[in-house]
C-alpha cells in the first residue's frame, strides 16, 4: 500500500512545476521515435506469426464438417482484436520498452543525472517521465493497430498458402458479423495498458537506489509489475466494457 | 553568502548530522572536509535541497531555502551550479548539448548566443574541439571539466562541488582544483567544495569546515589547519608520512 501511495504521488508530481510546452514537445517526439517507430518491426513480426499460428491452430480444432471454414478467420479476427493485439503485445511492450524505461531512469538516478536536473531547478520526474507517458499513449494504440493488421495478414497468408482456408472464406469470415465496438474496446485497452506500462516502469526506474545490480532489479520489477497490472486491468476492462 | 543553521539529518538506521551551523563566504573557496562517512555529502545535499534536513535552515543571501515553497526553491536552484562526483553528464547528449542544457531550459537566449556562451565556458575550462563528443568518448578529467563548464554556463551565484577530484590522477586533480578556485574568484561565486583530499585542502582551502562523525569540530583556513590543536583533525591531516614530517612540533 505504501508503494501504491508513492506511485500515486509520483504521478501527481508529473504535473507540477512543468517546463515549457516546446521542451515537452521535442522530448515527446524523441520518445515517440524511440518507443513507437523503432518497435514497429518487432511488433509486426511477432503479430504476423501470432495470426498465422492462431489460424492454423483454429483450423486444427475445427473437426466438425458442419462448421463452415470462414469461422476460422472469424475466430482469428475476434481473438486478435479482443486479446492478442492489445494484451499480448502489451507483454512484449513491457519487456522491450518498460525495461528500457526503468533501466534508463535507474542509470540516470545512480549516476546522479537526476540529481543534476533537480539542482538546476527542474522537476526531474515531470521532465523525464511525462514525455515517456505521453509518447506511450500516442504510440501504443498505433502499435496495437499495426499488430492487429499484421496478425490478420499473417493468418491470411499462412491460411491460404497451406490450404487451411480459401482466400474468399478468409475475407468473408473477417467481415462476417463484424462489430466495430471490438476496435473501440481494443483501443481503450491500448490506452490503459500504455499508461500502466509507461508509468509503472518509470516509477520503478526513477526510485532506483544503489548500483548496477539495483538497476537490473528495477528493470525486472518494472516488467513483472507492469505485466501483472496489465492482466488485472484486462480482466476488469472486460468485465466493465463487454457486459451485454 | 550561504548560511546554515542547526542542520541535522538522520536516516532510519543512524543519525548522520547533528545540528551543524556555519557560514560560507562569497568569492572564496569554502571547503567541507572530513573522513568518508562523516556526513559531508549529506550536508551538501541538504544545502542544495536534494535531501530535506530534519532540523535547521539553509539561507542563500538571507533567503530561507529550507522553508521556501517549491517555486521559490526552484528560483534559488536556478542560481546554483553543481559539479557531481562522477560528472553526472547526460549520456544521451554530447558535450555541447550537455553544457548548453541549462541555457536551453532556463533561459530564452537565442541559439547563437547560447553557442557562444557554451564555447566560452568550454574554452574557460580548457576544452577545445570536443563539442560533438559523447560523454562516453572523453576521459574522467575531461568529464569533470565539462561538468564545471555546465555548472558555470548559467552564471551561478553558488557553486557546489562534490568530491571534484575523486578518481583523478594527482596532476589532473590539482588542475581541477585550481580551475574551481580561479572560477570562484573570477566570477565572484560562493563556492563550496566537499572533499577529503589533502592536496585540495592545502591548495585551495580558503575557508575550511572540518566535520567529524556528523559534528562540526573545527573551522579555519589552510594556513591554520596545521596548528588546529584538534586531535581528530590532526589525525585526518597527518595521516601519511609526508604530512607527518611537515607537522609543527
Amino acid at each position: 500500500m505504501k508503494e501504491f501511495g508513492q506511485y500515486v504521488m509520483f504521478i501527481g508530481s508529473l504535473f507540477v512545476r512543468r517546463e515549457t510546452f516546446a521542451t515537452y514537445y521535442k522530448l515527446t517526439l524523441e520518445e515517440c521515435i524511440q518507443i513507437g517507430i523503432k518497435s514497429i518491426g518487432l511488433i509486426a513480426l511477432v503479430s504476423f506469426f501470432m495470426g498465422a499460428v492462431t489460424t492454423v491452430q483454429t483450423a486444427y480444432n475445427m473437426v466438425s464438417p458442419l462448421i463452415p471454414r470462414f469461422v476460422i478467420s472469424q475466430v482469428v479476427r475476434e481473438m486478435t482484436l479482443l486479446e492478442l493485439a492489445p494484451t499480448i503485445i502489451a507483454v512484449i511492450y513491457a519487456g522491450k520498452i518498460g525495461s528500457s524505461m526503468a533501466s534508463g531512469l535507474g542509470t540516470m538516478r545512480i549516476t546522479e543525472q537526476i540529481d543534476a536536473l533537480e539542482v538546476m531547478g527542474i522537476n526531474s520526474s515531470s521532465y523525464l517521465v511525462l514525455p515517456k507517458i505521453v509518447a506511450s499513449l500516442l504510440m501504443y494504440p498505433m502499435l496495437v493497430v499495426v499488430a492487429a493488421v499484421s496478425a490478420l495478414v499473417g493468418g491470411y497468408l499462412v491460411g491460404t498458402m497451406t490450404d487451411v482456408i480459401t482466400p474468399t472464406d478468409y475475407i468473408y469470415g473477417i467481415r462476417f458479423t463484424f462489430n466495430d465496438y471490438t476496435i473501440t474496446f481494443a483501443l481503450i485497452k491500448a490506452f490503459v495498458f500504455a499508461f500502466l506500462i509507461s508509468s509503472i516502469s518509470s516509477f520503478k526506474g526513477y526510485y532506483t537506489h544503489g548500483g548496477a545490480l539495483e538497476v537490473g532489479i528495477a528493470s525486472t520489477a518494472a516488467v513483472t509489475t507492469s505485466v501483472i497490472a496489465v492482466l488485472l486491468s484486462d480482466y476488469f476492462l472486460a468485465q466493465l466494457l463487454l457486459k451485454s | 553568502m550561504i548560511k546554515i543553521k542547526n542542520i541535522s539529518k538522520s536516516f532510519p538506521d543512524r543519525p548522520v548530522l547533528g545540528k551543524i551551523s556555519g557560514e560560507f563566504d562569497k568569492g572564496i573557496t569554502n571547503l567541507i572536509i572530513g573522513s568518508s562517512g562523516t556526513g559531508k555529502s549529506v550536508l551538501l545535499k541538504c544545502m542544495v535541497g536534494l535531501l530535506q534536513p530534519d532540523t535547521g535552515n539553509v539561507f542563500y543571501d538571507l533567503r530561507n531555502f529550507t522553508e521556501a515553497d517549491k517555486e521559490m526553491k526552484s528560483e534559488i536552484r536556478r542560481e546554483m551550479g553543481m559539479l557531481f562526483q562522477g560528472g553526472a553528464l547526460f549520456d544521451s547528449k554530447n558535450v555541447e548539448e550537455n553544457v548548453m542544457f541549462p541555457l536551453d531550459i532556463l533561459t530564452k537566449m537565442p541559439d547563437e548566443e547560447k553557442l557562444d556562451r557554451v564555447n566560452f565556458c568550454l574554452h574557460r575550462v580548457g576544452l577545445e574541439n570536443v563539442n560533438k563528443k559523447m560523454p562516453s568518448e572523453i576521459s574522467g578529467g575531461m568529464k569533470k571539466r565539462v561538468g564545471i563548464a555546465r555548472s558555470i554556463v548559467n552564471n551561478p551565484n553558488y557553486l557546489f562541488c562534490d568530491e571534484p577530484n575523486s578518481g583523478l590522477d594527482p596532476q589532473t586533480a590539482i588542475v581541477i582544483d585550481e580551475l574551481i578556485h580561479e572560477i570562484t574568484h573570477e566570477f565572484d561565486i560562493t563556492t563550496i567544495v566537499v572533499t577529503h583530499d589533502m592536496n585540495s585542502v592545502m591548495g585551495i582551502g580558503e575557508k575550511i569546515m572540518f566535520i567529524y562523525k556528523g559534528e562540526k569540530l573545527w573551522e579555519g583556513s589552510n594556513h591554520e589547519i596545521m596548528n588546529s590543536g584538534v586531535k581528530e583533525l590532526d589525525d585526518f591531516v597527518f595521516t601519511n608520512k609526508v604530512m607527518r614530517n611537515l607537522k609543527p612540533n
